[in-house]
C-alpha cells in the first residue's frame, strides 16, 4: 500500500473513531435535534373574550365567549380545557370561576351579583402548562329584565285563553249556558256509589299520589266533594287514603263540605280521610290492603298517577269492585283503560267539577277552553303551511325557554 | 271574612307566581321564590297533622281489634322506632352512612319498596292478557298494533320475520321486510298524535282549573261552593 494512501486511510479511520466516540460519550448530541423541556413552546392563548348580559333573567348571569386557542384542534391533545377568572376590578385580585373542556368557546357565569361590574379573563391549560389571554374583558354587569321575551307566545296564548274563558263565563251567567256532552265516566260515579250502597260496602276514593302543587290533585279533590255529597246522601261509608299532608287536610274539608251540602253534617267521620304516606309503594300497599280487607264495592281513582296505577286498578279488578278512574298522565291512561270500567281521559278530569256542579260560570269556562283548542288547531295548521314554504317566523316565536 | 281572606290570599299568591314566570325582575321573582319556599314550611306543619292522623286511626284500629290489627301495631312500632332513632340517636347525622336511620332505609325500606315494584310485572301480564282479547274491531286494532310494537322492539321480532319471509325466490322488499320500521312509524305518528292531543287538552284543563282557583270561581276547597 503506498504511504500516502495508507496515511489517508489512517486519518479516515481516526475520524470515524472520533465521531463514534462523540456519539458514545455525548448523549446530548443525538438529542440536540428536539428542543429541551424548558424550551417547549407555550400554548397559544385564546383570544377575543366577549361578554354579554343574559337577556330575560333576574340579572344573575353573564354570557362569555371567546375564540379557541390555535393549538386546540382535534387529535393534538395539546389543550385540556379553558379556565375563567373573575374580578370586580380590572387589576384583580382574580378568582377562578370555572373551567370547561377543550373545544368549548362559551360559558355562562350564573354566580354573579346583580348590578355589579365584573372583569373576566380566559386562559388555556394543557400538558404544557397554562397561559392566560392578555387582556381582561369588562365590566360585565348583570341587569334585571322586566319581561322574559322568549315567553311572549306563552303570554299571548294565556291572555287569549283568559279572555275567552271570562267571556264565556260572563255569557253563561247571562243565561247562555253552553251544552256539555255526557261524560260516561262521571255518570258512572253515581252508579258505582249506588251499587256500593246496595251492597252495604264502602266507597274507596283515591285522589292520586301527588302533592297539592299538582293541579290534577286539585281536580281530584274537587270531585271528592261531589262524591262525598252522594255518599252522605246514601249513607254509604267513604274511605279516602291520601298521600301528602296538605291534600289530606283539604280532603277532610271536602268530605266535611260534602256532608254539609247533603244535609248530613252529623254523618261526617273525620277518620274516613286517612293520611298514609308520600312514599309511592307504601301508599300502594296501604290502599291495596284496604281493598282486600274492607272489600269496597266502588273504587274511584281521580288525580295524578304513575307506576302504581296498574297495581291499584288490577287489585281492584281482582276484588270485583266497579272502578272509575281519571288522570291526565298519558302514560298511565292505557293501564286504567284496561283495568277499570270507566276512564276519564286527560281534560275530562278537569271538566268533571263543572259537569257535576252544573254551575254556569264553571261550564262557561269549559267552552272558553274549547275555543282556545280551536285556536291552537288553527295555529298548528298555519305553522305547518308556513314551514312548508320556508317561513320560520311563527315557529321561532312559539319556541320558549 | 272566613272565606274572603283565603280567597284574596289565593288570588294574590297565584297572580304573583304566574307573573314570576313572565317577569324575571327581582321585584317579582324574589317574592315568587319566597312564596314557594313558604310552601315548604306549610307542608312541614302538614306532616305533623298527618302523623297525628296515622297514630290516631291506627290506635283506634288496635283498640277495636279491627281485622288484621297486628299489622297496625307493626306500622306504629316501625313509625315510632324510625322517629326515635332519627330524632334522638342519629340527630343531624341521620343521613350519614353507619347510622341506624340509614340502616333502616337500606335494609327494610328499600327491599320492601323493591318487592312492591317487582309485583308490577305480574300485574302487567294479567292486564295485558285482558287488554289483548279481541272482542271488537277497535280491540283487534289495539291488539295488532301492540303485537307489532312489542315484537318490533326486541330481537326476536326480526328473527321471526326473517324466518317467515327471508327465503329465496321471494321479492327483495318482502325478504327484507322487518317490524322495526313499522313499530317506529306507529310510535312516531298515530301514537304521538293521540298523545299530544290528550296533552294539549289536559294543558287547557290545567290552565282553566288554575284560573278558576285564582279568580275564586272554584272555591269548594274552602268548604263549599257558595
Amino acid at each position: 500500500m503506498p504511504l500516502g494512501l495508507r496515511s489517508r486511510f489512517v486519518r479516515f479511520g481516526a475520524l470515524v473513531v472520533l465521531l463514534a466516540s462523540l456519539g458514545a460519550f455525548a448523549p446530548g448530541f443525538a438529542g440536540a435535534q428536539s428542543a429541551p423541556a424548558d424550551s417547549v413552546p407555550a400554548l397559544a392563548p385564546p383570544r377575543g373574550l366577549v361578554y354579554a348580559d343574559v337577556p330575560g333573567d333576574a340579572g344573575l348571569a353573564v354570557e362569555l365567549s371567546w375564540t379557541l386557542s390555535p393549538d386546540d384542534s382535534v387529535g393534538t391533545g395539546l389543550v385540556t380545557g379553558y379556565f375563567l377568572e373573575r374580578s370586580t376590578a380590572p387589576g384583580g385580585p382574580w378568582t377562578v370561576v370555572d373551567s370547561v373542556v377543550a373545544r368549548t368557546a362559551s360559558y355562562t357565569d350564573q354566580s354573579i351579583r346583580r348590578d355589579t361590574p365584573y372583569f373576566y379573563r380566559v386562559g388555556v391549560f394543557g400538558p404544557r402548562g397554562s397561559v392566560l389571554a392578555g387582556a381582561a374583558a369588562g365590566p360585565a354587569i348583570g341587569r334585571s329584565s322586566w319581561f322574559h321575551s322568549s315567553r311572549a307566545s306563552v303570554l299571548a296564548f294565556l291572555l287569549l285563553f283568559f279572555l275567552l274563558v271570562l267571556y264565556y263565563m260572563y255569557m253563561a251567567q247571562l243565561g247562555r249556558k253552553p251544552f256539555v256532552r255526557r261524560l260516561a265516566g262521571i255518570d258512572a260515579i253515581e252508579e258505582a256509589i249506588g251499587r256500593a250502597t246496595e251492597m252495604g260496602r264502602p266507597v274507596l276514593y283515591v285522589p292520586g299520589v301527588q302533592d297539592i302543587d299538582e293541579i290534577q290533585t286539585v281536580a281530584g279533590l274537587v270531585i271528592l266533594e261531589s262524591v262525598a255529597r252522594m255518599t252522605a246522601r246514601y249513607d254509604t261509608p267513604l274511605r279516602v287514603p291520601v298521600a301528602y299532608p296538605i291534600p289530606f287536610t283539604i280532603a277532610q274539608e271536602m268530605v266535611r263540605s260534602g256532608h254539609a251540602h247533603a244535609g248530613r253534617p252529623d254523618a261526617y267521620d273525620p277518620d274516613c280521610v286517612q293520611f298514609v304516606s308520600p312514599e309511592q309503594f307504601a301508599y300502594v300497599a296501604a290502599i291495596t290492603g284496604i281493598m282486600m280487607r274492607e272489600k269496597p264495592a266502588a273504587h274511584i281513582f281521580m288525580g295524578s298517577f304513575y307506576g302504581e296505577s296498574l297495581m291499584l286498578a288490577e287489585t281492584g279488578f281482582a276484588n270485583g269492585a266497579i272502578q272509575v278512574a281519571g288522570t291526565a298522565n298519558v302514560h298511565q291512561l292505557p293501564f286504567f283503560v284496561v283495568a277499570c270500567d270507566y276512564t276519564l281521559i286527560g281534560e275530562e278530569i278537569f271538566a268533571a267539577s263543572a259537569y257535576l256542579s252544573g254551575e254556569a260560570r264553571l261550564v262557561g269556562g269549559l267552552k272558553g277552553a274549547d275555543m282556545l283548542k280551536l285556536v291552537i288547531v288553527a295555529v298548528v295548521l298555519i305553522g305547518c303551511a308556513l314551514e312548508t314554504f320556508g317561513i320560520h317566523g311563527l315557529t321561532t316565536w312559539m319556541q320558549t325557554q | 271574612m272566613k272565606r274572603e281572606i283565603p280567597l284574596f290570599l289565593t288570588a294574590l299568591i297565584g297572580a304573583i307566581v304566574v307573573a314570576g314566570f313572565f317577569v324575571p325582575h327581582q321585584w317579582v321573582s324574589v317574592p315568587a321564590d319566597f312564596l314557594q319556599r313558604c310552601a315548604v314550611i306549610v307542608v312541614a306543619f302538614g306532616y305533623a297533622l298527618g302523623g297525628a292522623n296515622v297514630i290516631r286511626v291506627n290506635l283506634e284500629g288496635i283498640a277495636r281489634r279491627q281485622t288484621d290489627w297486628p299489622y297496625k301495631l307493626v306500622l306504629l312500632a316501625g313509625m315510632l322506632a324510625t322517629l326515635v332513632f332519627g330524632l334522638f340517636v342519629d340527630r343531624a347525622a341521620f343521613q350519614d352512612p353507619g347510622t341506624v336511620s340509614v340502616w333502616i332505609y337500606d335494609n327494610i325500606y328499600v327491599p320492601m319498596n323493591s318487592t312492591m315494584f317487582a309485583l308490577l310485572a305480574f300485574f302487567i301480564a294479567s292486564a295485558a292478557f285482558r287488554a289483548f282479547r279481541v272482542r271488537s274491531t277497535e280491540a283487534a286494532l289495539l291488539a295488532a298494533s301492540a303485537l307489532i310494537v312489542m315484537l318490533g322492539r326486541v330481537p326476536l321480532g326480526d328473527f321471526v320475520m326473517a324466518g317467515l319471509f327471508d327465503h329465496e325466490g321471494l321479492p327483495d322488499f318482502v325478504r327484507h321486510w322487518r317490524l322495526e320500521p313499522v313499530q317506529q312509524w306507529i310510535m312516531d305518528f298515530p301514537q304521538n298524535a293521540a298523545k299530544r292531543a290528550i296533552l294539549i287538552g289536559a294543558a287547557m284543563g290545567v290552565m282553566a282549573t288554575g284560573l278558576r282557583v285564582i279568580l275564586g270561581i272554584e272555591r269548594s276547597y274552602l268548604g263549599g261552593s257558595d
